[in-house]
């Protein structure tokens, strides 16, 4: 960006998305580039490799009708930086940050590079404190905290990406400053205009970005779209002091734009002939979450990713839970029933729940009320085994109170209409009623006072067929 | 250590991501310090030919371009030793990060240790000292006195000393043999320090884990690693392990893991008590934090860096424990530094000496003679996160091979919430026998029975269990029944232990071995009954809740002990 630019027009070779240009000087690593072909089109590019006077470069749209003798190349002298701040709230761009709403291009005096830069460890503040999305499963028991990066884990067909929007649209913070930055990558005409619709009213008041980039889309550019979602997020978040939280879908996507990339610079492959790296390169964006000590506003990340074949041993949602603080994990099975959000509580987990939910966070009553629902449902599923191979006439009559319990929990906490925002007492109510049908003493999880306050002194069979038809 | 040559400049001819090549580089040896480009980012030569030398630069080289300065410094990767490491958190190259600013450019982490320590002297002038024996303390540095010794490969006369004072790190506080000896010494970092004689014998290190303590015991000197997929707990029983463990000293190594874990740990650290010491748990213990986002290459020495701090409380005579997470982050910066140098790849990508590279790293465990004829160790423990929870991928099946003690980690357990999620059957301590032999001479004979007992029982339970699925529960013989029983009352009871209870996060050995013998004794109780015609039933409808939660009610062997007697007399008003 400093001095006028050298046009060089002496691309050597096209290979897949990578052009090798000779002749070069001064040109960095991570450089950013400027292709123009014949016709007068620009794309963009980032420099992969330098080697004396050669550079190789990565089209981030594509090499079509890249003609090199006609083609010239410019370098920016500087890894990439996008103009960062508030202007980019109520916009919808492609995957690198151009407008699509018919708006005016962005631009701003404080930019930053897209890489980001790595967190101090020492300043970094645990995450407290939660990000309520208004879906009751997520609420009461994987709670999303303030700086953390909790992803879903969805296989195909399953309405992730509806849950992933619906969670854009209507989660909260109590009232403090608070933006949402989604990244679609890979989505199709249809789900990017689903979403679209749905985030229009939060959009239209300023307080969401939305970055898309349509399955038809330039593979390689899906590489920049988290990235500038991040990018604004931590400006957003560390200079301007708000609560982000970074919605980014489908990270399946993404990766697998990395390993094309990677194939096309003939890298040795690992897992699934991901690069070796695919750890490293998650880690770059999953780590941009968080919170700084002494600073208002915080980095909250939830990726969304479909397990090919449902197979969470794949390089994608592995290397993603070993990096994240949990997971959602959403089950065909439940879908089948006809519940949505399909969530499958007992696969799911958020590691810091702790730390954002309970006394002082959002009920007194919360954390002991989901350590028992868990606990419940993972003896309701024993007992539903069970009742397969012996009949549920052999069952006692506490087991077939599990069973009630497991209906009730299905029916009146998990299921939840697409565009219906519950507040956490609410959710919590209602997991009350799903509770009443067990016998007391089996909420061995629940101080005795927390439960009469709740449930009242009735006998607990009579509740739990109130729930039960209440369902 | 600076050679002749030092201060040469070289140009970069060729940058892919970390990976440099550097033309008209002269002067330099295989694994030498370099600095590369304005911002005088650290490298090391990793290959030499005659017009070419390959370095791995520890930062982030975007916008590094052919024809920036490399400046040889004419020493390997080295780590400053001193005072000050203890309560310190550090990134990979041992640079402090407290203090540091909050984003991590590239070039801003500098090594400047400019503070002032109480230095005594203990050795007097004209004593013949020989390496690692002792030439003075610093009286400041947490809890542990530090001691100053004379740096290995070096002996002589004492031939001055400073008189106790205020002295900086970075200044001779005594000259031994002709040589200055500062109070922060520099140690190569990929060569282990040497010591006199490696110790024969085992002594436990006691974790405050049951399942570990009383079942996978690790020995001091010992090394052990802990493979589970995510989500299986290893990061908490880790930590666990770092804040109950009774070493003197704690190297905490985060390689390539979560941000806001370490963090987590920082805070943790600095405010638990420390039951040695009275004071913070952070007093003495040196955080070494290199996030999965920080730079690739300074995480891949991060490890060797870990180990060499261990070393260094060693020959002061201490107990190090090292605790690296993870060892499989590590192995994958040596398989992208191997892959974009060209090297040919081994298994799934791995370059062909991850095994020799893994094996030497667990063999700078060890408890020995100093070079002063003192006792220290180093133990190693690492964590493994197998791709998928495969534990047959190379990482995994190779330190398996190597290391004393393993803790396997399963994601049935965890899911059941059963923590710490050590699995009986994937589980082993090559070091057990040594160890009960150890136990016999200190006060309790009975570990190794017992440690047979408990072993056995969830051996037998598993496979009466496997059995129970097809043939229903009812169907099998009384006494198996009991097994099943008291299997359960030893998971529930014995083996699961919650990192958060104020009262069982720590169990001393005593009172882990009282709640076993309890749980052992209610079995032989219920085998006297079914002897006595009591039906099994009868015996799995008693409420064993005293059993189960004696382990948090309890906070010593002797309220256990109490607690065993009620349990087992209820059973016999059964009869």
């Amino acid at each position: 960006m400093s001095g006028p630019a050298i046009e060089y027009g002496t691309i050597d070779e096209v290979r897949g998305p990578l052009v090798i240009v000779r002749g070069v000087s001064g040109v960095g690593w991570d450089e950013f580039a400027r292709i123009r072909l014949g016709s007068g089109e620009l794309r963009h590019g980032l420099v992969l490799e330098v080697d004396g006077d050669l550079a190789v470069v990565q089209i981030l749209e594509d090499t079509h009708g890249l003609d090199p003798a006609t083609a010239t190349v410019t370098f920016d002298g500087a890894p990439l930086r996008i103009p960062v701040g508030p202007q980019w709230l109520g916009r919808v761009c492609n995957g690198r940050g151009v407008p699509i709403d018919g708006g005016p291009p962005i631009v701003g005096t404080t930019t930053a590079p897209v890489n980001g830069s790595p967190l101090n460890p020492t300043v970094r503040q645990p995450p407290a404190d939660p990000v309520l999305t208004g879906i009751s499963a997520i609420d009461a028991l994987t709670t999303l905290v303030r700086g953390q990066k909790l992803p879903i884990f969805s296989v195909a067909g399953l309405p992730h990406l509806e849950l992933a929007t619906q969670i854009a649209a209507q989660a909260s913070v109590g009232g403090e400053p608070f933006s949402v930055v989604v990244a679609g990558m890979g989505l199709t005409h249809t789900d990017a205009a689903a979403a679209r619709d749905v985030l229009e009213e939060r959009s239209a008041a300023g307080e969401l970005l939305l970055l898309l980039n349509t399955a038809d889309e330039p593979v390689i550019e899906r590489i920049l779209t988290p990235r500038i979602a991040l990018t604004v997020a931590e400006h957003l978040a560390f200079t301007l002091g708000r609560h982000v939280l970074v919605v980014v879908a489908d990270m399946t996507n993404y990766c697998e734009a990395v390993r094309e990339v990677s194939a096309a610079r003939g890298e040795i492959p690992a897992r699934h002939a991901y690069p070796g790296y695919l750890y490293s390169d998650l880690a770059s964006l999953y780590e941009r979450c968080g919170r700084i000590r002494g600073r208002p506003g915080s980095v909250t990340i939830l990726p969304v990713l479909t397990m090919p074949a449902g197979d969470i041993t794949h390089p994608v949602p592995d290397l993603t839970g070993y990096i994240t603080e949990g997971q959602i994990v959403l089950s065909a099975e439940v879908y089948g029933r006809g519940i949505t959000p399909p969530i499958d509580p007992l696969s799911s987990l958020s590691r810091l729940m702790r730390h954002g939910a309970g006394p002082g966070r959002t009920r007194d009553d919360h954390l002991d009320v989901a350590a028992q629902l868990l606990a419940a449902l993972a003896r309701a599923r024993q007992v539903r085994e069970l009742a397969e191979l012996v009949g549920s006439g052999a069952l006692t009559a506490t087991d077939r109170c599990y069973l009630t319990f497991e209906d009730a929990f299905t029916q009146v906490l998990v299921d939840q209409r697409v565009d219906e925002a519950r507040s956490l007492d609410d959710t919590l109510d209602r997991a009350w009623r799903a509770l009443a049908a067990l016998p007391r003493p089996e909420l061995t999880m629940l101080p005795a006072t927390v439960v009469a306050a709740h449930l009242g002194t009735v006998a607990a069979a009579d509740d739990g067929a109130e729930a039960a038809s209440d369902a | 250590m600076t050679r002749d040559g030092a201060g040469a400049a070289g140009r970069v001819r060729r940058v892919n991501g970390p990976v440099l090549e550097v033309e008209r580089l002269r002067g330099v040896a295989m694994a030498d310090l370099v600095e590369v480009g304005a911002a005088r980012l650290p490298g090391e030569v990793v290959a030499l030919r005659p017009d070419r030398v390959t370095v791995q630069v520890y930062e982030y080289t975007g916008g590094i371009t052919p024809g920036d300065p490399v400046v040889a410094l004419g020493r390997p990767l080295a780590a400053p030793l001193g005072p000050g490491l203890l309560g310190g958190v550090f990134d990979g190259l041992l640079r402090p990060l407290s203090g540091a600013p909050v984003w991590l450019r590239p070039g801003v982490t500098r090594v400047a240790d400019d503070r002032v320590w109480s230095f005594e002297p203990v050795a007097e002038v004209g004593q013949p000292l020989g390496a690692g024996e002792e030439i003075g303390r610093v009286t400041d540095a947490g809890p542990l006195p530090h001691r100053v010794l004379v740096p290995p490969g070096l002996a002589g006369t004492l031939e001055a000393v400073r008189p106790a004072g205020r002295y900086p790190a970075h200044e001779p506080v005594a000259t031994v043999g002709g040589t200055g000896v500062d109070l922060t010494t520099w140690w190569p970092v990929r060569r282990a320090r040497p010591y006199r004689a490696r110790l024969d014998g085992a002594v436990p290190l006691t974790t405050g884990q049951r399942v570990l303590d009383a079942v996978f015991p690790l020995a001091l000197g010992a090394s052990a690693a802990v493979p589970g997929g995510f989500g299986t707990g290893k990061t908490v029983l880790l930590q666990q392990i770092a804040k109950w463990c009774d070493a003197d000293v704690i190297v905490y190594v985060g390689c390539g893991e979560r941000g806001n874990e370490m963090a987590d740990v920082i805070e943790d650290f600095a405010q638990l008590a420390d039951p040695r010491t009275g004071g913070r748990l952070a007093d003495r213990t040196v955080i070494i934090a290199n996030t999965s986002n920080m730079p690739i290459m300074a995480r891949e020495a991060s490890i060797y860096t870990g180990v060499t701090v261990a070393e260094f409380y060693r020959d002061m005579g201490y107990h190090a424990v090292v605790i690296a997470d993870s060892t499989s982050r590590w192995a994958e910066a040596l398989r992208e530094f191997a892959s974009r140098t060209g090297a040919l790849p081994a298994e799934e990508g791995y370059p062909a000496g991850l095994a020799s590279a893994l094996a030497a790293f667990y063999e700078r465990a060890g408890r020995v003679s100093t070079a002063a004829g003192q006792e220290g160790s180093v133990t190693v423990v690492g964590a493994v996160s197998p791709p998928g929870g495969d534990l047959t991928e190379p990482v995994t099946a190779h330190t398996q091979r190597f290391v004393r003690t393993l803790w396997s980690l399963d994601r049935d357990l965890a899911y059941a919430r059963h923590y710490p999620a050590v699995t009986w059957a994937g589980s082993y301590c090559r070091d057990a026998d040594a160890i009960g032999g150890w136990h016999v001479q200190h006060g309790d004979p009975g570990w190794a029975s017992r440690r047979a007992h408990v072993v056995a029982l969830l051996a037998e339970a598993d496979r009466l269990a496997a059995m129970a699925e097809l043939v229903g529960v009812t169907a099998l013989p009384g006494p198996e029944r009991m097994v099943l029983l008291a299997a359960r009352l030893l998971r529930e009871g014995v083996l699961q232990q919650s990192a958060l209870s104020p009262t069982d996060a720590r169990c001393a050995p005593d009172r882990s071995a009282a709640l076993t013998d309890m749980v052992l004794g209610v079995l032989a109780a219920c085998r006297d009954l079914i002897e006595a015609g009591v039906p099994a039933t009868t015996i799995e409808a008693v409420d064993f809740s005293p059993v189960l939660r004696a382990r948090e009610e309890t906070t010593d062997a002797g309220q256990v002990e109490r607690r065993a007697e009620l349990v087992v007399a209820g059973l016999a008003e059964l009869r």
